[in-house]
């Protein structure tokens, strides 16, 4: 009990802090920075939740968030929608392809499903390139509209976007919480364990991966969409493979199938990424062995690193207190074993 | 009938793993299955659990044909499972691991995980009573709590008898139980597996420790180059001309 | 009719690049069953190391083909020693992000040593025959022709000799290989030359044609996976068959459909057969 209070007061600090940040901090280039950094960590638990939780790598990811951003577009600006009506319905739109390719993508086994992603963002990144007329093609989308007031609440200044993403995060962190802790949390890790295990075990391995696919494509629509209408541009880039890597190294960094890996990466990582700017286009000359170097010397990333390193701590009291014990049982048995033999002899 | 299958086959491109087997296990008993490596017996298994769909032939649960339905729904109806290598997760406790055993007895989905409604509630619950009864059953209360990847061997096992439980299944189908650990850790086991009879549960094993297999198995089928060479009671597959023949000279069998 | 088997010349000049491809990635599959995401990254520099090779050394295009393979199959062995082996027990997902992180790294270094402008790559066979009246160039002759040669000396390779067949062997059963005293660890690591190889092979002979840039492996690789998917994963003849398939297809394709959505083509394929054959065409049940 102790530990899960203690657990509520970082937390309680950390939003603290969140909230906090953009007044304190003056230099609205950080605001900015912080802001993206959340859309990113939005999809990047989106990624988690799949490949963390549930053991699929899927590659199609970054297709999924150019969608989300572009349907922003393309409704708001092309079609004239309202604004939230539009990202509601970006988000729907991009859930709803997720369901068809979960459907056909699922039935097939770990390398197929990873192949058969990678072509699905490929495919993606293709149509949102040749497609001119509807995307604007190479030469990119322009002139989506920030996200439009509701009611009292206006979101044009920096601030109060940045105000409006931490919401979005807190809301998925919240359902990522739930979800892990719960009976379907723990179905997913069973899959993730062990797909022939869990289906013996009487769970409908498909369903469960549809449903975790599908909820994992949503939150990185909806991370699509805070990008569109935060950035405001939108190139045919946000679909390509770089992206995709750049969610990875996130996820690998802060701990994969952890719940605060995506925070502790993306913060991280961008941080390091702004340090390193000089390097610009060369940036994978380091990023690209850090992530293989990770994967074989360190899997587990930063939070899983520090889980592991609580619970064998934790293991470790535990097995003293029980060697304590015994050797104490052990005094004592031997202690009566000699007064009953001197009580013999006496 | 309990279990039947009827001339079961199956065929992995030109190589036959189950050939043309007809074989009941018995409501109540301890059902063995034996037989040299490659015999077909784990490919049996998996073709009765329902990882495999045969190339030919029936599987009959209760009366009712089961030979296309998908293993989670042969689960549902109470056949369990545990594998050679227990597949457990390691880097969690042994409870969290046994909870999810009685997953398939509750209905809460997403939105009830999320939403934490009272049925979620509820059925967690159960499933956790449902985890500290099959570890009372197999002796692992104690460790509840400590990382699988801590246990010894033969507490991984056991904590896999305590998942195939927790799924309250009818029909148990234990594969190598006693792989990997020692005689006297076997022993235990064996009275594991009796008790599960005693408590009106049926068994089917697949083991190599043929002391085990004679001392416990009321049936014993032995498999060869994937056809049923035997039948009968421990005491007439012993003497089993055929039998002795497969295990070269018989010297394997005791 | 004309313009049809013109374009069946344009499809056997691309099928025979993409079956090279494939067939280093079927054979690196079929060995450690690795969908190796890095091979785009191998064929790429296959292209820059026969360009520098020409263009700084002043070799002539046959030999400085000969040094990239060389140079770009050690890569794929140390690939293999540095990244894959380590990985050799590692949960599926590890080595699939490990290739995607040698992929961008190898992207980065090209570009950082090459620069991201596209390159020409200047070839002796740039001149135009006419063969039973119809137009082509020598260097698409050549490509055919060294594919072809390559492919029956790799078949003759791997049934007529010792270390061949231990390749085919591996590839069956990793474990029994293991039992009968192959050393898997050289077989691995020579499958990994060839593969690298075959792909530095294809690049230097599509370049002349296409052009050389960081990221010129791409498309090829996410084909090439397409084509293995197509063939079935680890089978070598699929490999051969499936990359002219799909080099037919897109040119004819790219004449009578649509240019800009040629590529696409490989991918609807691929989600057409996924969709009914979710373990692909030629999937062997698992035990």
């Amino acid at each position: 009990m102790a530990i899960l209070e203690k657990r509520r007061l970082w937390l309680a600090a950390l939003i603290a802090a969140a909230i906090l940040f953009p007044l304190f901090v003056a230099n609205g280039y950080y605001v900015h920075m912080m802001t993206i950094s959340f859309i990113w960590m939005i999809a990047v638990y989106g990624l988690n939740l799949f490949a963390g939780y549930t053991g699929y790598l899927s590659l199609a990811h970054a297709g999924f968030f150019a969608i989300g951003a572009y349907a922003l577009g393309i409704l708001t600006v092309k079609a004239g929608w309202p604004f939230w009506l539009a990202f509601a319905a970006a988000c729907l739109l991009t859930t709803l392809i997720g369901v068809f390719v979960g459907l056909v993508a699922l039935r097939t086994k770990e390398h197929f499903f990873a192949i058969y992603t990678l072509c699905v963002g490929y495919i993606i990144y293709l149509i949102i390139d040749k497609w001119d007329s509807l995307t604007g093609g190479v030469r990119g989308f322009i002139g989506i509209p920030a996200p439009a007031d509701i009611g009292p609440l206006s979101f044009q200044t920096p601030a109060a976007q940045y105000y409006l993403v931490l919401f979005f995060l807190l809301v998925v962190v919240w359902i990522m919480h739930r979800l892990v802790y719960s009976l379907t949390g723990r179905t997913y890790i069973a899959i993730r364990n062990s797909e022939e295990l869990a289906l013996t075990l009487g769970i409908s391995t498909m369903k469960n991966k549809l449903a975790s696919f599908v909820l994992s494509v949503f939150f990185t629509s909806l991370a699509g969409a805070l990008y569109a209408s935060f950035i405001r541009f939108l190139g045919p880039d946000i679909a390509y493979v770089s992206v995709m890597f750049d969610f990875l190294t996130y996820l690998l960094v802060g701990g994969i199938g952890t719940l605060a890996g995506p925070v502790v990466g993306t913060l991280l990582v961008t941080f390091l990424s702004q340090q390193l700017q000089f390097l610009q286009d060369y940036r994978m000359l380091i990023f690209g062995p850090v992530l293989t170097l990770l994967i074989i010397f360190y899997p587990h990333g930063i939070a899983g690193g520090i889980i592991r390193l609580k619970a064998k701590r934790g293991e470790a009291r535990r097995l003293q207190l029980e060697a304590r014990q015994a050797s104490a049982e052990l005094a004592a048995a031997s202690r009566q074993e000699r007064s009953e033999r001197y009580a013999k002899e006496g | 009938m309990f279990l039947r299958v009827e001339r079961l086959t199956k065929r992995f491109g030109g190589l036959l793993a189950v050939n043309d087997v007809t074989f009941s296990i018995e409501q109540g008993k301890i059902n063995a299955i034996i037989g040299p490596n490659g015999a077909g017996k784990s490919t049996f298994f998996n073709l009765i659990s329902g990882l495999h769909r045969p190339t030919s032939g029936t599987i009959t649960f209760k009366g009712r044909d089961i030979t296309r339905l998908p293993a989670n729904e042969r689960a549902k109806l109470g056949i369990a499972r545990t594998f050679q290598t227990t597949h457990l997760f390691e880097q969690a406790t042994v409870m969290d691991n046994v909870i999810i055993g009685h997953r398939l007895r509750t209905s809460s989905n997403l939105f009830d995980a999320i939403l934490r409604t009272k049925r979620h509630r509820r059925e967690e619950q159960a499933c956790k009573e449902k985890a500290m009864e099959v570890l009372d059953f197999v002796g692992l209360t104690d460790v509840a709590d400590r990382m699988v990847a801590n246990l010894s061997q033969e507490q991984k096992k056991r904590a896999a008898f305590a998942l195939a439980l927790a799924t309250d299944p009818e029909l148990v189908l234990l594969d190598e139980p006693a792989a990997g650990i020692n005689p006297d850790e076997t022993e235990g086991l064996e009275e594991l597996i009796v008790n599960m009879v005693q408590r009106g549960l049926t068994v089917c094993l697949i083991e190599h420790k043929m002391s085990m297999i004679m001392k416990i198995a009321d049936r014993i089928m032995v498999l060869n180059y994937g056809e049923k060479i035997a039948e009968g009671t421990p005491e007439e597959v012993k003497n089993n001309e055929a039998v002795i023949q497969a295990y070269l000279g018989g010297s394997a069998i005791a | 009719m004309e313009l049809f088997i013109q374009q069946l010349l344009n499809g056997l000049t691309v099928g025979s690049v993409y079956s090279l491809v494939a067939l280093g990635l079927t054979l690196v599959y079929g060995i450690l069953h690795i969908p190796n995401f890095a091979h785009g990254a191998l064929y790429m520099m296959g292209g820059y190391v026969t360009l520098t090779a020409m263009t700084k050394l002043g070799m002539p295009y046959g030999l400085a083909i000969v040094a990239s393979m060389a140079a770009v199959g050690l890569l794929g062995v140390l690939m293999e020693r540095l990244v894959f082996y380590p990985l050799r027990n590692a949960p599926p997902l590890h080595d699939k992000i490990a290739a995607i992180g040698i992929l961008l790294f190898l992207e980065a270094f090209a570009q950082f040593v090459w620069g991201a402008d596209y390159q020409t790559m200047p070839t002796p066979y740039g001149d135009v025959v006419t063969v039973f009246g119809f137009t082509l160039t020598i260097q698409r002759i050549l490509i055919i022709a060294s594919a072809v040669i390559i492919m029956i000396l790799l078949y003759l390779f791997l049934k007529k000799t010792f270390i061949g067949a231990s390749i085919i062997a591996m590839a069956q059963n990793r474990e029994g290989a293991n039992l009968v005293g192959i050393n898997t660890n050289k077989v691995a690591m020579l499958t990994f030359f060839l593969s690298g190889s075959l792909a530095a092979l294809a690049a230097s002979l599509a370049s002349p044609i296409n052009l050389v840039f960081p990221g010129m492996g791409h498309l090829v690789i996410l084909k090439a996976f397409v084509i293995i998917i197509l063939g079935g994963m680890g089978s070598i003849p699929g490999a051969i068959v499936g990359g002219y398939i799909l080099g037919f297809s897109e040119s004819l394709g790219a004449t009578y459909v649509s240019n800009d959505y040629k590529d696409i083509i490989a991918f609807a394929i691929l989600v057409i057969i996924l969709t009914v054959k979710p373990n692909g065409l030629f999937a062997k049940e698992g035990r």
